[in-house]
């Protein structure tokens, strides 16, 4: 089974775009005994090589270690806190969070809601905006200004819960399932006798704009790059074609941002090797570090590989383990099938 | 003739194969050099011995079409579009489904059966899917499947004033006109390239444009002309019939003032019609060639069309004419050494 | 200070087209370079060498402002155009307008049934041309024009026009013209077309490959009258980003920028925009990155006429600036 403890720790750290350094010596810890080295790029990507056979190919693995957050906008003359969002925060799910704020120590706090008792009928109907909302620490703005700035990181609370069935939720679930499945695959990988030359990539500011995405690949310059993040899994509500089921297998993602061959090369692994798992036709080629890694330099071949996962980006994200296993056993299948005559035909058309 | 059967071909975004043996087909013997990158980009050069600065032509094979998204159990398909497409003109068209050309209907509620308020709105896409005839899941399974493309049922057709019609004039007309300069002999080094992905956010030009790392761009297209009725004189970006159009900004791109004036000087010398793109709505390829690397000086000639990014638009030959002969005088004639070199 | 801020600001620029104002920068930083260039997209880069550490610095602050594109000329002489830059619609009309070569017009606007349905293609400029041939001797289709230019120093408080940014390319200016050695590479980046989407820091920061970078540009304030609730505030000092939807500047030189301002005393804010971008957003994504970050003047009315900053801000910013590029913990980062 997969290392729920590992996904647990991960997912309880505060790691917001632009601010991942807690993550890296727990990454360290795990994917040092599985590699040759590790390092931290210059926009704090945690990079993790594993060499294989001479003059073989190069792989760039990439998951992203960043959530989404807020930080503070403003301290207002009561000392509560104004809020503005780091990557795609729905402000619906924020009434009644927990939140950390990281300012000269963490400071617990909670975003307010307005009782309904004090509502009128009218406001009862709006959703939030995040301008109407604020952090509530409990301190004054004497108190709170000598511990927090404007501009500190506020993080969600959220601890990772074990449910039914092998279903685990909590918060960041996107993308740290992503990097728990990374490292298993690194572990599948210690069995393999590879050529490729692989690049474990954990990037930052993905949920900002791919960012650690784009550099990283610039950076290692791989010749295939595949990107392992969350897809939306079916719930009440949306169309079968929006969605894939949360039971059926990993996800090979189809598109623009995914390369003919490599799509292939993943689906006849999965088959060859009865590894359950579901395509996923997808019109637009953004939204992950596929995107981002695909126009570096010259161009490199991509693949998304997608866990689903419902509630996106809310703090009740929640998935099935099972499908980060079988994501595991793929991706390192495919690693290992990865030769110099099959990168040479990826120019090919 | 090569624009038309460019113009029937199938290449939504990604899916450019069709398009790119034909090109490939017809230019193999003139040029130098041909080949494929790992985006999918065709690549072609001609005089690369020679001195001055190093140009890169270029046109994207690319179109605007559908995906198909899921197939239904009653056997109708579910789709999304793939590029930038008015959702309005989707309904009652015929589309041409995978590489094997399955053919399906957009089809609608008839009128009959719709409330008054509904005919009043323009139909989701949600609520549109493509039908092919089948009438199950493993029926349609036969032929198609999801992750297939479609592209719009469109013969090219001549009219008798000049004018043609047809789909993907954005930017077949571009692969045209390159096809053509590759056949003449070019006085500096010069790559033909035929991009990917261009539809879906410019995905595929600047990995060629950095590969080859040229001096100058100029990007070939098929831009909107909106000399229509209803429509204001100030508001009409190119007109059809007025000649190439030259791009001084669009969203993407402010262009190259020294070579948008090279443009001009040949246009002028060569006594060939021209005007200057009046919108500055849309981007294409160059928007990402010219900040690659340290940057590239980049310029746009583009030919009006009516009607562009849906199943049928119009164009005049005299302008694609007109375009194709200042293309080919830019590249033998004007651009030399000494000419905004590195 | 306030005369080179002045000179800045009277100089024509629209993206695209900044030869006017990247002269008189040259004129300011002639004597005060190592060398000095113009790349490929036209960005004025000034180069100071250092002395021991190799570490390469890049500033920026664009010299680029927005503006009005004729797309074509009516009959009846009236001249149609297109934003370049984020324009706001509603600060056009009735607003005056200069060309290049001095030709100045008026904006006006048809007739409309409600405010809410105005739109730049309901809008024209009018420079006194009698028709279509009087006003093609003036001016021509591609022509840009800018906000007429005006300069207030209203008891140490500037208004003026495009404060955003040549209050940066100031700062930078004076930075330049009064630092006497760095032990680092200094590369000073006058950039162009900012305002149509960071393009010119791209490039540049492609070519100069730094190691740090740091743009220099305006900020939006909260303390107007029922503005946004925001913390920047005119006259407190230089604002360090922290945010905005461009970049989120690299935390280590974040603390450093308020280290160095703490320290010596300078008057210094933290900034979080929730809208726009700078030059670090380009700078950031370069090559395989570039730890990034901004310094913000605090600035009311951006993208109208007449914006304000508070002197004080401006010259808190060179302060900062200058320790910053002077400073040994840079290295660090």
């Amino acid at each position: 089974m997969v290392n729920v403890d590992l996904l647990k720790e991960m997912c309880e750290l505060p790691a917001v775009s632009g601010y991942e350094k807690e993550m890296q010596d727990i990454l360290k810890d795990h994917f040092q005994p599985l590699t040759d080295d590790c390092r931290r790029d210059e926009l704090g990507n945690f990079i993790a090589r594993k060499k294989g056979k001479e003059g073989g190919v190069s792989i760039m693995i990439a998951a992203h270690m960043d959530e989404i957050g807020l930080m503070v906008k403003k301290i207002d003359d009561d000392g509560f806190l104004r809020i503005s969002a780091v990557g795609g925060i729905d402000p619906r799910t924020l009434p009644g969070q927990r939140v950390c704020v990281h300012g000269r120590d963490k400071l617990k706090g909670v975003i307010g809601a307005m009782p309904p008792h004090l509502l009128d009928k009218k406001s009862r109907n709006k959703a939030h905006r995040l301008k109407d909302l604020y952090v509530d620490t409990g301190y004054d703005r004497d108190e709170i200004e000598k511990m927090v700035s404007v501009g500190d990181i506020i993080s969600i609370r959220r601890d990772l819960q074990e449910l039914e069935n092998e279903y685990v939720t909590g918060k960041a679930l996107d993308d740290r399932a992503g990097v728990l499945l990374m490292y298993e695959c690194a572990k599948e990988l210690a069995d393999y006798n590879h050529e490729a030359k692989v690049f474990f990539v954990a990037t930052s500011q993905e949920e900002v704009g791919v960012k650690g995405g784009i550099t990283s690949a610039y950076n290692l310059d791989p010749q295939i790059g595949i990107a392992i993040d969350v897809t939306h899994g079916m719930m009440p509500g949306v169309d079968k074609n929006k969605a894939v089921e949360m039971e059926k297998g990993p996800v090979i993602s189809f598109g623009p941002h995914v390369h003919p061959d490599l799509f292939e090369l993943m689906k006849k692994t999965a088959d060859d090797r009865s590894i359950p798992h579901q395509i996923q036709p997808t019109p637009s080629p953004y939204g992950t570090d596929a995107a981002g890694i695909q126009v570096a330099r010259s161009g490199v071949a991509t693949a998304l590989l997608s866990i689903p996962q419902r509630y996106m980006h809310t703090s009740v994200e929640m998935l099935s383990l099972n499908n980060i296993k079988e994501g595991a056993i793929l991706l390192a299948s495919v690693i290992n099938k990865a030769d110099d005559g099959f990168v040479e035909g990826l120019t090919c058309f | 003739m090569l624009l038309k059967k460019l113009s029937e071909a199938s290449g939504v975004a990604s899916r450019e194969n069709e398009v790119r043996e034909i090109i490939r087909d017809d230019i193999s013997d003139h040029v130098e050099d041909i080949y494929t990158d790992v985006m999918g980009n065709l690549i072609a050069c001609r005089s690369t011995e020679k001195s001055g600065p190093v140009t890169m032509l270029t046109a994207h094979m690319d179109e605007v079409g559908l995906m198909i998204t899921n197939i239904r159990k009653d056997g109708l398909l579910d789709f999304m579009k793939v590029g930038g497409i008015d959702k309005r003109i989707l309904v009652s068209k015929v589309v041409n489904v995978g590489s094997d050309g399955i053919k399906g209907v957009i089809g609608s509620k008839a009128i009959h059966l719709q409330k008054k308020s509904e005919r009043k709105k323009p139909i989701d896409i949600d609520n549109l899917y493509i039908d092919i005839g089948a009438t199950s899941r493993s029926e349609a399974k036969k032929v198609v499947n999801a992750g297939d493309t479609a592209v719009f049922e469109s013969g090219f057709e001549k009219l008798d004033n000049d004018m043609v019609l047809g789909k993907a004039f954005d930017d077949r007309t571009g692969c045209a006109l390159l096809t053509e300069a590759a056949k003449i002999e070019p006085r500096v080094p010069t790559y033909y390239v035929f991009t990917v992905q261009e539809e879906v956010g410019l995905r595929g030009a600047r990995q060629a444009a950095y590969s080859i790392d040229p001096d100058i761009s100029i990007v070939v297209e098929g831009t909107t002309a909106a000399d229509v009725p209803d429509n204001e004189e100030h508001r009409y970006s190119t007109s059809v019939g007025e000649g190439p159009a030259l791009t001084i900004r669009d969203r993407s791109l402010i262009s190259s003032r020294p070579l948008l004036q090279l443009l001009i000087e040949t246009a002028e010398r060569g006594n060939i019609p021209y005007q200057f793109r009046r919108t500055t709505a849309g981007g294409n390829d160059a928007g990402v060639i010219h900040l690659t690397r340290e940057g590239i000086p980049s310029a746009v000639i583009s030919v009006p069309c009516r009607y562009i990014h849906s199943p049928v638009a119009m164009m005049d030959l005299n302008d694609y004419n007109s375009s194709a002969d200042l293309l080919k005088k830019f590249i033998s004639e004007t651009i030399e050494e000494g000419k905004l070199n590195k | 200070m306030i005369e080179m801020l002045e000179k800045l600001t009277g100089g024509f620029g629209p993206a695209g087209e900044e030869s006017i104002v990247k002269e008189i920068v040259k004129s300011e930083l002639e004597e005060h370079s190592d060398e000095m260039w113009e790349d490929k997209l036209g960005n004025l880069v000034i180069q100071r060498k250092g002395g021991d550490s190799e570490l390469k610095i890049m500033l920026a602050a664009h010299i680029d402002e927005i503006g009005l594109m004729i797309t074509h000329i009516e009959e009846e002489g009236f001249l149609r155009f297109t934003p370049v830059g984020g324009v706001k619609k509603k600060n056009v009309p009735h607003k005056s307008f200069v060309f290049s070569d001095g030709i100045k017009g008026t904006v006006g606007v048809e007739d409309l049934d409600n405010d809410d349905k105005l739109k730049f293609e309901k809008m024209y400029m009018d420079i006194g041309a009698e028709d279509k041939e009087e006003a093609e001797k003036l001016v021509s289709v591609g022509d840009t024009a800018v906000y007429a230019r005006n300069f207030v120093n209203a008891g140490g408080r500037i208004i003026a026009n495009s404060l955003d940014d040549r209050a940066g390319c100031a700062a930078l200016v004076k930075l330049m013209q009064g630092l006497k050695e760095s032990p680092h590479d200094l590369y000073c980046v006058f950039t162009v077309q900012e305002e149509v989407g960071c393009r010119g820091a791209k490039t540049a920061a492609y070519d100069i490959n730094p190691d740090i970078a740091l743009a220099v540009d305006v900020t939006a304030t909260g303390d107007t009258p029922e503005s946004r609730p925001r913390e920047m505030t005119l006259g407190e000092g230089a604002a360090i980003k922290v945010m905005d939807r461009g970049s989120i500047s690299h935390p280590q030189i974040k603390n450093l920028l308020e280290k160095l301002a703490k320290d010596a005393g300078i008057e210094y804010q933290f900034e979080v925009l929730e809208f726009g971008a700078t030059d670090a957003h380009s700078m950031q994504l370069t090559r395989g990155g570039v730890p990034s970050g901004t310094l913000s003047i605090p600035c009311r009315y951006i993208h109208t006429p007449h914006e304000m900053i508070d002197g004080n801000d401006l010259t808190s910013t060179v302060e900062l600036l200058e320790e910053f590029v002077s400073c040994e913990e840079i290295s660090e980062i």
